[in-house]
């Protein structure tokens, strides 16, 4: 657990650079919530208190980074209690929970909230060349999901943006490069195997690049997918535990996040699809667990 | 004798750290026979030995004390010559009792009563085979199990490969080390042996990586051993020993489930066994006494101790200099499969393969906590089981889930365990459910018997 917290600490220090003081309130009150959150749930249910093993602190940074800077601190509380009480208390605690509880918190947010979780209000980001004005795109997912026309989305410096994370979002995806090196850290330490974040970019892209338009690469730096593949969608309880059980869950992951981006926005499509992709794909881990039974040793290949 | 690097690798498996170097360059001491002695009629697998003696009875080195009763079954003999003070239930170190026959050791100890010695190259197969089952000789790596029986597959399943097991996969543990380094020579022979009594099988010695001393030492004895027969260096990897495991390591054949190696012509030895088995022929002298390995950071002088089978724990410790500080746990065995004994009353037998004296820096109470589904103990399982789903099988009480997981194929290795980070005792979890399963097809059989 502490090892995901050093991991994250790249992509924090970028939410702080990017979106100044904000950001710290966000994660303090977010990871505050959480911790207390659990601490009550636990007295409430007269069981061991569990706070010391680092799961809250860590649900509360990784909605904390789901957020947008400026979502009211109440809602982001209100938000963390859920993601503790409803999506992880209420079945047992750590180890019993079906959905990611993060993102659990998220999408209650986006639907109670829906006004203040899609406002982006920071006007620093300016595209640095093409012809569209920045004020009246918000983020770059909103601009794949407006359809720029004209606009040159291979641009070297565009791609810079999305990469050191200087565009608008939510505070900790923005970043790729932060995010990728706390990714590269968990595969080092073994916290992580590649299965999940190859499978779900490798779906991306794929997906992406049938469809055409804006480049696959584009489509991964951007919103939520660096974030969701390499922290989020590797969550051990919520993800299948055998090496094709993940990538059968990374590649689902892909391709919904991908339906959900590319869908016609005039029937009210969202632009950013990873938070629910992975929330459908924790639906299906049981499944894809009883699909994927590990290899007995009988079943070895004899050699001679 | 070739040398080669071992050709495969079975999935799975954990590197504990090993703490070899406690002993592994400690030549083998002898115990003194120690004034009191309880050995056991159940030190092998299988039945009982029938005991011979009654208290007062007065016996010899080398004397049948116990008699080999049914297939499955060893003769036990006394290791010293003294009085018969008592035969008694006593507990070895699983808490499982036992009838034990307790001797008072003389003060003068003959030299040992000897079986005629036989020259192996010119005995026949069935006297080699004979002298084998009456000396008493079991497995020696820790299972026990009958040599005799081992050796003498049924006439339709021939034996293509004999492996010599040296691989001591266990941290801490050196004795099979120790054996290798000094008495290859006495391998040797006992391969020969063997060999002889299998009808001339290929041999393979397997030998972890971690020991290049032993490896130097097989290579010296065995250069200009004839046939063919080959070192096989295995990567040090836990658990490298296991059966199994090592059949396929060295010669790429997989045991299929319920089955026993000679399913695929393959006989596994411990290297322990086969120089027992030497001096059985050649000197005519039963099994009596083991190298058992005492280590830890709790004992004071770690060795590798020779001692007679039924010498208690607390004169292996004494022997050694005594406890070091605060002792918090001693393990019969190994710490990966090992058994923690509640004193040092318990005596050892013809498999205690170490004694571990540890401490509070090695070892920490912990408390279970729920599975998080890391995967970790399904990477580790070298049957490949998926132990984390069968703990939670277990802990819902649903043996037939467990059942159905494979869990019969548990080897009880207990890789699963030491890695998992919610410090859940999954080898117990498999361990119970195997018992449940066994006493469920017991119960059906002993009713399909009475209704038949």
């Amino acid at each position: 657990m502490l090892d995901v917290l050093i991991a994250l600490m790249p992509a924090a220090c970028c939410a702080v650079y990017f979106f100044g003081l904000k950001a710290v309130w966000l994660i303090a009150v977010c990871v505050g919530s959480t911790v207390g959150a659990e601490a009550l749930c636990r007295l409430a249910m007269r069981r061991e208190m569990s706070v010391g093993d680092f799961s809250a602190v860590l649900t509360g940074l990784l909605l904390a980074f789901n957020l947008p800077p400026d979502i009211p601190l109440w809602m982001a509380a209100l938000g963390s209690v859920f993601a503790i009480v409803v999506a992880k208390q209420i079945f047992g605690g750590l180890g019993y929970n079906p959905f990611n509880p993060a993102l659990a918190g998220r999408a209650f947010m986006l639907i109670s909230f829906t006004g203040p979780m899609t406002t982006w209000t920071k006007s620093a980001w300016t595209l640095s060349a093409g012809s569209v004005e920045a004020t009246t795109t918000a983020t770059p997912l909103a601009l794949i999901k407006k359809g720029a026309e004209g606009f040159d989305w291979s641009q070297a410096a565009f791609i810079k943006d999305l990469f050191i994370g200087n565009v608008n979002g939510c505070i900790g995806e923005v970043s790729a490069l932060a995010l990728l090196i706390g990714a590269v850290y968990l595969l080092v330490r073994k916290v992580i195997t590649w299965h999940i974040p190859v499978s779900f970019f490798a779906a991306v892209f794929v997906f992406a690049m049938f469809k055409g338009g804006v480049p696959p690469l584009v489509h991964i730096l951007s919103g939520g997918c660096v974030l969701g593949a390499c922290f989020m969608a590797t969550d051990y309880v919520t993800s299948p535990i055998t090496p094709l059980g993940k990538i059968i869950f990374g590649v689902g992951c892909g391709v919904f996040t991908m339906l959900i981006r590319t869908a016609d926005p005039a029937n009210g499509g969202y632009p950013e699809g990873v938070s629910f992709s992975i929330l459908v794909m924790n639906a299906f881990t049981p499944l894809i667990n009883r699909w994927t039974r590990p290899r007995p040793f009988a079943k070895l290949k004899a050699q001679s | 004798m070739k040398t080669v690097k071992s050709p495969f690798q079975f999935p799975g498996g954990v590197h504990p750290r090993y703490h070899k170097d406690l002993t592994a360059d400690k030549p083998i001491v002898d115990l003194p026979p120690p004034a009191t002695l309880a050995i056991s009629m159940s030190q092998h697998l299988g039945a009982p030995a029938k005991c011979l003696m009654k208290p007062g009875d007065h016996v010899v080195p080398g004397q049948l004390i116990g008699e080999k009763s049914g297939f499955i079954s060893a003769n036990v003999h006394s290791p010293v010559a003294g009085t018969v003070k008592a035969v008694e239930k006593r507990p070895g170190p699983t808490g499982a009792l036992a009838d034990a026959v307790v001797i008072e050791t003389d003060a003068d100890q003959p030299a040992a009563t000897a079986m005629p010695p036989l020259d192996w190259s010119t005995a026949s197969r069935e006297e080699l085979l004979a002298r084998v089952e009456a000396a008493g000789i079991c497995g020696m790596g820790g299972a026990g199990f009958p040599t005799s029986v081992k050796l003498n597959p049924p006439p339709d399943k021939h034996c293509e490969f004999l492996i010599l097991n040296g691989a001591e996969c266990e941290p801490y543990l050196s004795a099979d080390c120790r054996m290798m380094t000094e008495h290859a020579d006495r391998i040797r022979i006992g391969v020969e042996i063997m060999r002889r009594i299998l009808g001339g099988p290929a041999v393979r010695i397997a030998i972890e990586n971690n020991k290049p001393g032993a490896i130097k030492a097989i290579e010296k004895a065995f250069a200009d051993i004839s046939g063919d027969v080959e070192l096989v260096v295995l990567p040090t990897l836990y658990p490298q020993g296991s059966e199994k495991h090592q059949i396929y390591a060295t010669v790429g054949r997989v045991v299929p489930d319920g089955a026993l190696p000679i399913a695929v012509g393959c006989v596994v030895e411990n290297v322990g066994t086969a120089a027992a088995i030497a001096d059985a022929v050649d000197r005519g002298l039963p099994l009596t006494s083991r190298v058992t390995t005492i280590s830890g950071d709790g004992i004071t002088e770690p060795k590798n101790v020779r001692a007679p089978v039924g010498t208690s724990y607390a004169d292996l410790a004494a022997f050694c200099g005594g406890e070091r500080g605060a002792v918090r746990k001693v393990i019969s065995g190994g710490p990966m499969m090992g058994f923690t004994v509640p004193n040092l009353a318990i005596a050892t037998t013809k498999t205690t393969s170490g004694l571990l004296f540890l401490t509070d820096k090695s070892v920490f109470q912990y408390s279970s906590n729920p599975c998080i589904g890391c995967g970790r103990c399904l990477r580790a399982c070298p049957m490949g089981l998926d132990p984390s789903a069968i703990s939670c099988a277990m802990e819902a009480g649903d043996v037939a889930d467990a059942e159905a997981r494979g869990v019969m194929n548990c080897i009880e290795c207990g890789a699963c365990s030491f890695g998992c980070p919610a410090y859940r005792s999954i080898t117990h979890f498999c361990r119970r459910a195997k018992i449940s399963i066994r006493a469920r097809i017991a119960a059906e059989k002993a009713k399909a018997a009475k209704k038949g």
